[in-house]
């Protein structure tokens, strides 16, 4: 007796260890193709919105860097430029320093975490060991710097809460250098590698159109041609004295993607080296402080890793915000999914949605739904990943 | 200030106010009937980036605030219309911008403004069997935690 | 002491489950099977499903739309187990307890028998915390 009624189960199932985050998609497809995606998220939903408007200005600061883990500090770098820009203040100078400093340390590691996320998908586990690996010299040294690996808590409204010490900038400088040849080899193995060529190229492609639409930024943009950088745009902090240049790259597939993330993070290393030249023997002071906010409204934004992080607040003189809007630059990233999976193989999934790098990351149970024979197959991304890795070893083969 | 030129002489009558923070910081409140013929001229003939909505609660009356960006002159140009407090409700932007079909639904769920004619305004955030009208980000939702 | 414990002290199988967290704790947990780290050479292993697991990590505030599915999960769970709450967020509900979405610490929805509190913990602290755990199931 055949059950026809096939229910989509709320259960886990086989799981990829790699997926942190629960979100839902269910995938549309006839045969091997994809027709349409559904995104249901809310599973990390905290009420970070509403919590903000009961805490009080400087207590939002290490609200709001709870938000992520992987982006800790965008979200109070763009915070505090909000509520500076209603404040109408500016910070001293070698806050502006070390704020980049935090910035791009920050979007070195988010990278590199990414660089082997993907290489796990693809089946290239020595890219997950090493990649994962190198960061861990980043993640040292935000110990050592700010006292946590990650939750870093130096910013504050009106400047920095703590300085980079002289005695640790040697060793940072030593890390880099470190760092910047191990990035060019990562670079090299990923512009090099046959296989992943084929893999990824022309694959979960968005168009500049595609971009517009959904209003996407970051990383994502600007493999496409779509050249859109905040620090560049409406430069704040320290950008607009440090010499260094935007990534931008014209096919919008997943293979450009992956290459502007590592090219960004050598550009991170020279700003870094840059900022650390004005920090050494400076000492400045690091904080404006800031007793009270006036009424008035305020909108700040950051190019965190994955793209634009804009935060609008609200203020009526009180202690707490009166309205603070959050927009995590995945919110904008994440849909276009209706454009880049649309038409493209199920096996291909896995990497098309991963390389938008969305901060509510991948999917636990990703529902499959085979329009011609009508039936519900329960896939889940482990499966996905599964399917991504045999395409990759079949074109291995063929190469 | 060019840019601030350009958006009064292509934006016209629509224009009910102006508040100019800083160069590159522009809020314009406009009527809430002529929110898509604004829009199409912020996005579609300025070029325009779309940023995001955001939905305040004002008490006796609802705001909602579209950002543009306008990288080249490194601005952000606010777009504001008032809705009124009872029945809270305005066209949606999904046929122009594409963008819009989530954040709509969100604003939808945790304010309760009604946005006419998407296609798919049912819950994303918050579980499919929250309580009817209790829209958490309210200034009057006593209901901080969600329990019934 | 049985034969399933006596197993559980040799090499601790750990699936991960995540109810509405900032992904942190998740990372750090992952960090562990980094080569600085490097779990596996305790015999701790991540498995894909909870029926194979003898340690449920979880992270995370209780988000009202997860309840469900945690209850659920600690049900396939294959017992005796053991379940490790890890983050300030799964022990208490750290900075998001007042929140709308708040569903309860997870000890109000399934029994806790480790807190690993910190923001997140380092490495370092998870590993000492499964280790005194195995320690008090002698």
């Amino acid at each position: 007796m055949k059950n026809k009624k096939k229910k989509v189960v709320v259960p886990i199932g086989p799981y990829h260890p790699l997926l942190e985050e629960p979100e839902f998609f269910a995938l549309y497809c006839e045969g091997e193709k994809v027709v349409d995606v559904e995104w249901q998220a809310g599973y990390n939903h905290r009420a970070i919105e509403k919590l903000s408007e009961g805490k009080h200005w400087d207590q939002v600061t290490f609200l709001v860097e709870r938000i992520c883990g992987i982006c800790s500090t965008s979200h109070p770098f763009a915070y505090c430029n909000a509520v500076e820009d209603l404040l109408g203040i500016s910070i001293p100078d070698k806050a502006k320093y070390i704020r980049c400093v935090i910035g791009e340390m920050e979007r070195i590691h988010s990278h590199l975490l990414w660089v082997g996320l993907a290489g796990h998908f693809l089946g290239y586990n020595t890219i997950f060991m090493w990649a994962w690996k190198y960061r861990e010299s980043i993640l040292e040294m935000f110990e050592i710097i700010t006292g946590n690996r990650n939750h870093y808590a130096m910013f504050k409204i009106g400047g920095v809460r703590r300085n980079i010490e002289d005695e640790d900038i040697p060793t940072l400088r030593k890390v880099l250098t470190n760092l910047a040849g191990k990035l060019k080899m990562l670079t090299n193995a990923v512009l090099d590698d046959p296989v992943l060529g084929v893999r990824l190229k022309g694959v979960g492609v968005l168009t500049e159109e595609h971009i517009k639409d959904f209003g996407a930024i970051g990383p994502v943009a600007r493999a496409s041609g779509v050249s859109v950088d905040v620090r560049k745009d409406d430069p704040y902090s320290a950008y607009p004295f440090l010499d260094w240049k935007v990534i931008k790259t014209q096919n919008g597939d997943v293979f450009d993607k992956a290459v502007v993330r590592l090219l960004e993070c050598m550009e991170s290393v020279q700003i870094i080296e840059q900022a650390l030249n004005f920090i050494e023997g400076n000492d400045g002071e690091i904080l404006n402080e800031v007793r009270e906010i006036p009424p008035g409204e305020g909108i700040g934004h950051h190019e965190a890793p994955r793209g634009e992080c804009f935060h609008y607040v609200k203020s009526d003189g009180a202690n707490s915000p009166v309205r603070h809007k959050i927009r995590a630059p995945s919110s904008n990233n994440i849909p276009t999914f209706k454009a880049s999976c649309i038409g493209q193989m199920i096996s291909d999934v896995a990497i098309i949605l991963a390389a938008v790098d969305p901060c509510y990351c991948c999917t636990e149970r990703v529902a499959v739904y085979d329009i011609e024979k009508k039936n519900k197959k329960r896939y889940d991304f482990s499966d996905l990943v599964e399917l991504s890795r045999k395409r990759t070893e079949e074109l291995r083969r063929e190469v | 200030m060019k840019l601030l030129k350009t958006l009064k002489a292509t934006l016209k009558n629509y224009i009910k106010d102006v508040k100019v923070h800083n160069e590159r910081r522009i809020y314009i409140t406009i009527d809430s009937k002529f929110l898509k013929e604004c829009v199409n001229i912020l996005f579609r003939q300025l070029n325009g980036r779309y940023i995001i909505i955001s939905g305040v609660d004002n008490f006796d009356s609802f705001e909602l605030i579209y950002h543009f960006g306008f990288d080249l002159f490194g601005a952000i140009v606010s777009l504001r219309v008032f809705l009124e407090r009872n029945n809270p409700e305005v066209v949606s932007l999904v046929d122009t911008i594409p963008g819009v079909f989530y954040i709509e639904r969100e604003i939808w769920e945790l304010l309760g403004i009604n946005f006419v004619g998407h296609p798919n305004l049912k819950h994303f955030l918050l579980r499919d069997d929250w309580p009817k009208e209790d829209y958490p980000l309210r200034k009057n939702s006593n209901n901080i935690t969600g329990d019934k | 002491m049985n034969l399933k414990l006596k197993a559980l002290k040799k090499s601790l199988w750990v699936y991960h489950l995540s109810g509405g967290s900032c992904n942190n704790c998740d990372i750090e947990i992952l960090d562990c099977l980094t080569p600085r780290f490097d779990i596996e050479r305790f015999g701790m292993v991540l498995v894909g499903s909870p029926r194979h697991a003898d340690a449920l990590l979880c992270t995370g505030i209780v988000n009202k739309k997860c309840v469900e599915r945690i209850k659920e999960v600690y049900h396939q769970t294959a017992k005796p187990c053991v379940v490790v709450a890890i983050g300030a967020c799964a022990c208490s509900g750290g900075i998001f307890r007042d929140g709308y979405q708040m569903g309860g610490p997870l000890n109000q929805i399934i029994p806790v028998d480790i807190y690993i509190p910190g923001c997140p913990p380092k490495p370092e602290a998870m590993i000492a915390g499964i280790v005194k755990l195995l320690e008090k199931l002698k």
